[in-house]
């Protein structure tokens, strides 16, 4: 059972992807395929038994080479996929960074696509109109705010998308490659937002391929190697390991 | 969920070994994400009529536009023994437009939500309500050419009228049963909306909307009288182009296949809905 102050616990959560031999997405074809009986699935494990928990104020990092199933976690952390087998609990509100600006639009405005996107992180509107003035002054973006998005640029919208994310204190936050995010100036705000998250006991699960990120954010690491946990622990020994693994290899 | 310093023992709870059943935490979740429907409504309109100089008239020249010509084809060329013809047709036809866009809206933004809702957890069917309620809005917008037109050419509404909005509640009911439906098979099969648009096309001429039900032969009344949109239908429109309530028989037939469609549309909709996010 969760201890009280867990905020994350995945139990030997599995995920299987049903892979099409050839990918068939038109019914046509599958009525075709299936009157000839050739319609191949391949089962791929995109996650293995994975466990883990992570508690208030504790930030993991997952480290692993692409389609390790690192996403895949993070998918499953935030309610995006359901695991196929195990268990996942998880108590707070979470803040997903999962893709910053997913979801805005290119014909609102930055304000409209500001209240557009914090009501699909869940929030209510009078929250936001609280909120307003402060997530546009993080993402300095004052003058342009009554712009359309197609005018911005990629760091602009990125700088919207992270602030409207961050700008209420999660339980939680989920961040997969945190440092596309603008410049060098405005990465460096984000990490200290991130920062005070922390201290603020906001629990943190992390992926990122960059272990010098990893090594300064996280207490703790988890390696995965095709959907299964290679090393799990302090995260200099975990970085010691992958870091051999990788350069043996 | 307004507070972030609250203890502990109060914070929102995800535990997979704890669900209710789909159908059910869905609803709870579109009420936890109630504010979003607005949000996307608004965003559709503005998205719609932002770019055009006409913007909204539009949405009242269109059943305008055909109404002229359909009239003057239907009037002349095929006479069919009904006064006040233009409301007749008008009415069928602003509700046909409705429910044929609804029900291909709601796929389409499924499919749209689709991108978004691999990344964040939104639950799904707010999509589909929002997308009704802009197909609603809509509806209602188109409601004033169509009584302007009831007007001048003298029908004088009562108390029936009363039974308009109750139609258009269920035919929003029945659209959304039906995109749901739609949108489960879509979520696999991305043809079936293309698959769709010539049924909508073949359903169209198989419900009295462009001619008076009595040309129906009287060998394939049944078929008509299965036809739940023609049902609903008729509890929109009798009280406009009659000016009396539809019978009672109409009204509990189309409630029950609004309600019916809505029901198994959500069962089916939420209980396959996970499936999708493990295709590659």
């Amino acid at each position: 059972m969760a201890a009280i102050d867990d905020r994350i616990l995945v139990e030997d959560v599995s995920v299987r992807y049903r892979v099409p031999h050839e990918r068939i997405s038109s019914f046509k074809e599958y009525a075709i395929r299936r009157l000839q009986r050739r319609v191949v699935f391949e089962d791929f494990w995109a996650l293995n038994g994975v466990t883990l928990a992570v508690r208030a104020g504790e930030s993991v990092g997952v480290i692993g080479r692409n389609g390790a199933g690192k996403s895949t976690l993070l998918r499953v952390i935030a309610r995006v996929l359901k695991p196929t087998a195990g268990r996942v609990f998880v108590r707070g509100r979470s803040a997903p960074l999962l893709e910053v600006g997913a979801g805005f639009h290119h014909e609102l405005t930055g304000r409209e696509n500001v209240f557009l996107n914090a009501t699909l992180l869940g929030h209510s509107r009078r929250e936001i109109e609280r909120r307003f003035g402060e997530i546009v002054a993080f993402a300095e973006l004052e003058a342009f705010i009554d712009s359309p998005l197609r005018t911005y640029s990629s760091g602009m919208a990125a700088r919207l998308g992270f602030a409207v994310a961050t700008a209420w204190k999660p339980d939680l936050l989920i961040v997969d490659e945190l440092l596309a995010v603008g410049d060098e100036a405005f990465q460096q705000k984000c990490l200290e937002r991130i920062e005070s998250f922390k201290r603020a006991n906001v629990a943190l699960v992390i992926v990122s391929h960059d272990l010098a990120v990893i090594s300064r954010m996280c207490g703790r690491a988890m390696w995965l190697d095709r959907g299964k946990v290679a090393a799990f622990g302090d995260v200099a020994e975990v970085a010691t390991v992958y870091r051999a693994a990788i350069t043996g290899a | 969920m307004t507070t972030t310093s609250v203890p502990s023992e109060v914070l929102p709870v995800y535990d997979t070994a704890n669900l209710a059943p789909p159908f059910w935490e869905e609803l709870l979740q579109v009420w936890r994400y109630r504010y979003l429907v607005p949000q996307l409504v608004s965003r559709d309109l503005k998205t719609r009529y932002k770019r055009s100089i006409l913007g909204v008239a539009w949405t009242l020249l269109n059943p305008l536009g055909m109404l002229v010509v359909l009239t003057v084809v239907f009037s002349q060329l095929f006479r069919f023994d009904l006064p006040n013809y233009p409301v007749y047709l008008l009415s069928g036809i602003v509700f046909w437009t409705f429910f044929a866009q609804t029900s291909s809206a709601i796929a389409n933004h499924l499919l749209w939500g689709t991108t978004l809702l691999s990344r964040i957890y939104v639950p799904r069917t707010v999509f589909a309500l929002s997308a009704t309620v802009t197909g609603l809005i809509n509806f209602a917008i188109s409601l004033v050419p169509l009584f302007a037109i009831a007007l001048l050419a003298g029908v004088r509404p009562d108390v029936s009228l009363l039974l308009v909005p109750f139609g258009m509640f269920l035919a929003a009911a029945f659209a959304l049963g039906v995109g749901l439906l739609l949108s489960t098979i879509a979520l696999e099969f991305a043809d079936i909306l293309d698959m769709y648009q010539i049924v909508i096309s073949a359903w169209y001429f198989l419900t009295p909307i462009l001619y008076p039900q009595q040309i129906f032969p009287d060998a394939y009344r049944w078929a008509l009288n299965l036809n739940p949109v023609y049902h609903i239908l008729e509890v929109f429109r009798h009280p406009i182009y009659w000016t009396s309530a539809a019978g009672p028989l109409t009204l509990l037939a189309a409630t029950v296949s609004a309600v019916v469609t809505l029901v198994l549309g959500w069962i089916v909709f939420t209980t396959r809905a996970d499936q999708i996010a493990y295709k590659v």
